[in-house]
């Protein structure tokens, strides 16, 4: 039975509630965070074995410098080329993020999650992946198809559940599925899609192809069963399945403290399953890349899975439906020291004198307008709310491959009644 | 063949036909699983076909629904049924709505075999039965065979499938059909015609009930264990039932439940899972719905109670003879 009551000589033991340094009102100061040089950390050849490394799981790989120089043996040497698409990509992500914000904010639709300051997570991660492979993400990874070349008006009518929505209106927006473009189906159901992501690596293993698997969650979601169990899964086997988890430090108002994070590294997990871990700056694309291309390289020659934790910060709200100022400091995206993805690329390129800030501005000037008239045509499509966008018949479609008599009856009976309701609606054809 | 060897068959003859369906559970792959239904398909298959799993059942079926999505087509093993719930949450939320939720882009055509229900003195631990769980989750199909021959053939049946499907088998009568009485111990299927079961090919049609006993004067609802139970308990009771096997409850045989209702104007349902919420619940609303008018006395059921499942006292939880007969008197008194 519970008691107040000490016994007798032993000092009353107290529970540790973890709390984040700053609060709103607060002033940030980030001098702790331990942010070793560009460079310094050592890059292990793609066949040593997991427990030779396992340093890095605490470490931090970084590739740009103070002087905005790419340094160390991480450094992907990636041509001027390959570098300003990048740039772009992320720039575009930004700017569809922008865009479709205020687009919810406009009331065109219900919901968005942008990924501001996280853009190289997703981006660098599908330029280090082949085309061919399957991302199964989390729904702050918008990124990849971007980077992948997606129609952004494909992803507008997702998020507006109109007409053109492949969808058919049956999902949250920004819950995207993109077969063809590698991009598995969202679930709202937080690290589902981890063991998801070994099952389909080890089918691809089973079946000999040489696709691999890639998948991302937050740090707070990391605690759910199923992480751990895909980590299990993913050992055991040797899954060729790269796992990111990205630590933006937030889980909606819950600090990553409540994820584990005071006791040690995200990365760190995967020492105990005896899996690759690397531990990078999330912000530093070109890092973001290098560690990819390491994990895939580890992944498609049967090395098995690498568990990479993205050290960043998420810049804005956790959604359109998120008030951050109400837990923590207004300071914290400004003072985070691992500063701007897109800014830090940008710097780079101009630093070898491969960009200038006229082109970046003239870019950004240009990749609006082409979100904006993607936006444009996506609303000839209807936006969310503007009537009924999808054959009301389609509610019942992909419960089953073939629809059962319930369904059926149940389907008979909303026609019924939405006919006697004199509400307009489209039947299929 | 018992019912265990049924199933055995049953992978044996899908997984030699189609190289992509594969068997994955705790024990399944060297020994052949705990209750042998996956035996020797290993030693034919192979390691990268038929292997064992770590003991995380959320794991299992979330690493089936993706294998699924690439192409395969999975038959995992849930080692016992009580064992499912760590799973509940790959089986809801992303099994049965993936094909939804992508609009058909990914599905999952797993079949999560599990050995469920009573009477084999288990315990609180391994006896469940789930069922009603499950067809109240929308998306995903729940098959329950009572002999070896059903077995074999629906499980053929819930494999080639492309939806998820739950496939509970009742542990009580893996190796004979058995009446209800912890002293009336099983007979062997061998002695039995059920018990015959061809070694190639076959299907069974889900959503197609059987009627293992036609009759006038009263409608028997029941799947698994309790198809037998209520045969024995009818054939004491010499009374004219007709007894339907539903052995799939989604898709349910609706038709073939009516029409027999609305021929004998009295129902009894027969279930273990505890009662509230049950199957049986959704099982009386239909036939209460499209039967009303027929109906000569109120419908019955016979169910588990609702209580957790008891180890000693089994045989007291367990709907057997006496139970099942006084509702029988019951249900035939007006
Ligand atoms: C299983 C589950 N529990 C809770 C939620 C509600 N929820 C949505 S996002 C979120 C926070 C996730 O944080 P994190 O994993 O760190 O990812 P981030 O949003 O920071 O990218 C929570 C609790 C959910 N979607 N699913």
């Amino acid at each position: 039975m519970a008691s107040d009551i000490p016994r007798a000589n032993l000092k009353p033991l107290s529970l540790y509630v973890p709390e984040p340094k700053f609060r709103p009102g607060d002033a940030v100061d980030f001098t702790e965070v331990a942010i070793p040089a560009a460079g310094s950390v050592r890059r292990p050849d793609i066949a040593d074995p997991a427990d030779s490394f396992i340093d890095l799981a605490y470490e931090l790989v970084r590739v740009l410098d103070h002087e905005n120089q790419a340094v160390g043996s991480w450094n992907p040497r990636l041509s001027p080329d390959t570098l300003r698409a990048l740039l772009r990509s992320m720039a575009l992500v930004r700017a569809f993020d922008e865009r479709m914000f205020r687009a919810q904010r406009q009331g065109k639709t219900s919901f968005y999650m942008k990924c501001t300051g996280e853009e190289a997570v997703a981006v660098s991660a599908a330029f280090a992946l082949d085309y061919e492979d399957m991302c199964f993400p989390s729904y702050r990874q918008q990124g990849l198809l971007i980077a992948r070349g997606w129609s952004m008006v494909d992803m507008m009518n997702q998020i507006y559940s109109n007409r053109g929505d492949r969808l058919q209106g049956k999902q949250l927006p920004i819950m995207y599925s993109v077969k063809e473009a590698g991009f598995f189906s969202i679930s709202g159901n937080l690290a589902t899609q981890y063991p998801q992501a070994v099952g389909w690596a080890m089918a691809s293993a089973a079946k000999g192809d040489t696709r691999i698997a890639a998948t991302w969650c937050g740090e707070g979601s990391t605690a759910e069963g199923d992480f751990h169990s895909a980590c299990t899964f993913a050992s055991v086997y040797r899954a060729p399945v790269i796992f990111n988890v990205v630590n933006n430090q937030w889980a909606i108002s819950s600090f990553s403290g409540f994820a584990g994070a005071e006791s040690t590294t995200f990365a760190a997990r995967a020492v105990g399953y005896g899996i690759a871990g690397l531990r990078v700056d999330g912000n530093d694309a070109l890092a973001v890349y290098a560690a990819t291309a390491w994990a895939a390289e580890r992944a498609r020659t049967n090395q098995g899975p690498t568990l990479i934790e993205h050290f960043t910060y998420r810049a804005e709200g956790h959604s359109t439906s998120d008030d951050p100022g109400q837990y923590r400091s207004e300071g914290e995206p400004t003072a985070w020291p691992l500063g701007d993805p897109i800014k830090r690329l940008k710097d780079h390129l101009i630093a070898i004198g491969e960009w200038d800030e006229e082109r970046h501005a003239a870019q950004d000037k240009q990749l609006a307008e082409d979100v904006k008239a993607a936006q444009k045509e996506a609303e000839k499509n209807g936006i969310l709310g503007h009537g009924l966008h999808q054959p009301l018949d389609s509610l019942f479609d992909g419960v089953f491959e073939e629809m059962p008599w319930h369904l059926r009856e149940q389907q008979a009976q909303m026609i019924a009644e939405e006919t006697a309701s004199g509400r307009p609606w489209a039947r299929k054809s | 063949m018992n019912m265990i060897q049924a199933i055995n068959s049953a992978m044996e003859v899908v997984m030699a036909r189609d190289p992509n369906v594969i068997v994955m559970g705790e024990d399944v792959g060297y020994f052949g699983g705990v209750f042998r239904a996956t035996a020797g398909l290993q030693e034919k298959f192979g390691k990268t076909r038929v292997f064992d799993t770590p003991i995380t059942e959320c794991g299992i079926i979330g690493v089936a629904v993706g294998m699924g999505a690439y192409g395969l087509r999975p038959v995992p093993e849930i080692q016992f049924a009580d064992y499912i719930y760590p799973a509940l949450d790959q089986l809801v939320s992303e099994a049965a709505r993936l094909r939804y939720r992508s609009d058909g882009e990914f599905t999952a055509p797993i079949t999560v075999r599990s050995p469920f229900g009573g009477g084999i003195f288990g315990g609180q631990t391994h006896s469940q039965s789930p069922e009603g769980i499950f067809t109240h989750v929308s998306g995903i199909k729940t098959v329950i065979p009572s002999t070896p021959y059903d077995a074999k053939g629906l499980l053929i049946a819930a494999i080639e499938d492309n939806d998820p499907t739950l496939f509970f088998e009742p542990k009580r009568i893996y190796n004979g059909p058995f009446d209800g009485h912890w002293d009336r111990p099983s007979q062997n299927w061998s002695k039995h015609p059920a018990g015959e079961v061809p070694t190639g090919y076959y299907k069974i049609e889900l959503g197609k009930a059987n009627i293992v006993r036609a009759g006038d004067a009263l409608t028997i609802l029941a799947y698994g264990t309790m198809v037998h139970v209520c045969m024995a308990v009818v054939t004491d009771a010499g009374v004219d039932a007709e007894i339907i096997d539903l052995r799939t409850l989604v898709p349910l045989d609706i038709e073939t439940i009516e029409a027999s209702v609305k021929k004998t104007g009295r129902c009894m349902i027969v279930h273990e899972a505890t009662r509230t919420g049950g199957f049986g619940a959704e099982l009386s609303a239909l036939v209460q719905e499209r039967c009303f008018y027929h109906l000569e006395a109120p419908i019955e059921r016979v169910t588990g109670f609702d209580t957790p499942y008891p180890h000693s006292l089994e045989w007291a939880y367990f709907p057997g003879p006496v139970r099942i007969g006084e509702a029988l008197k019951k249900v035939m008194r007006d």
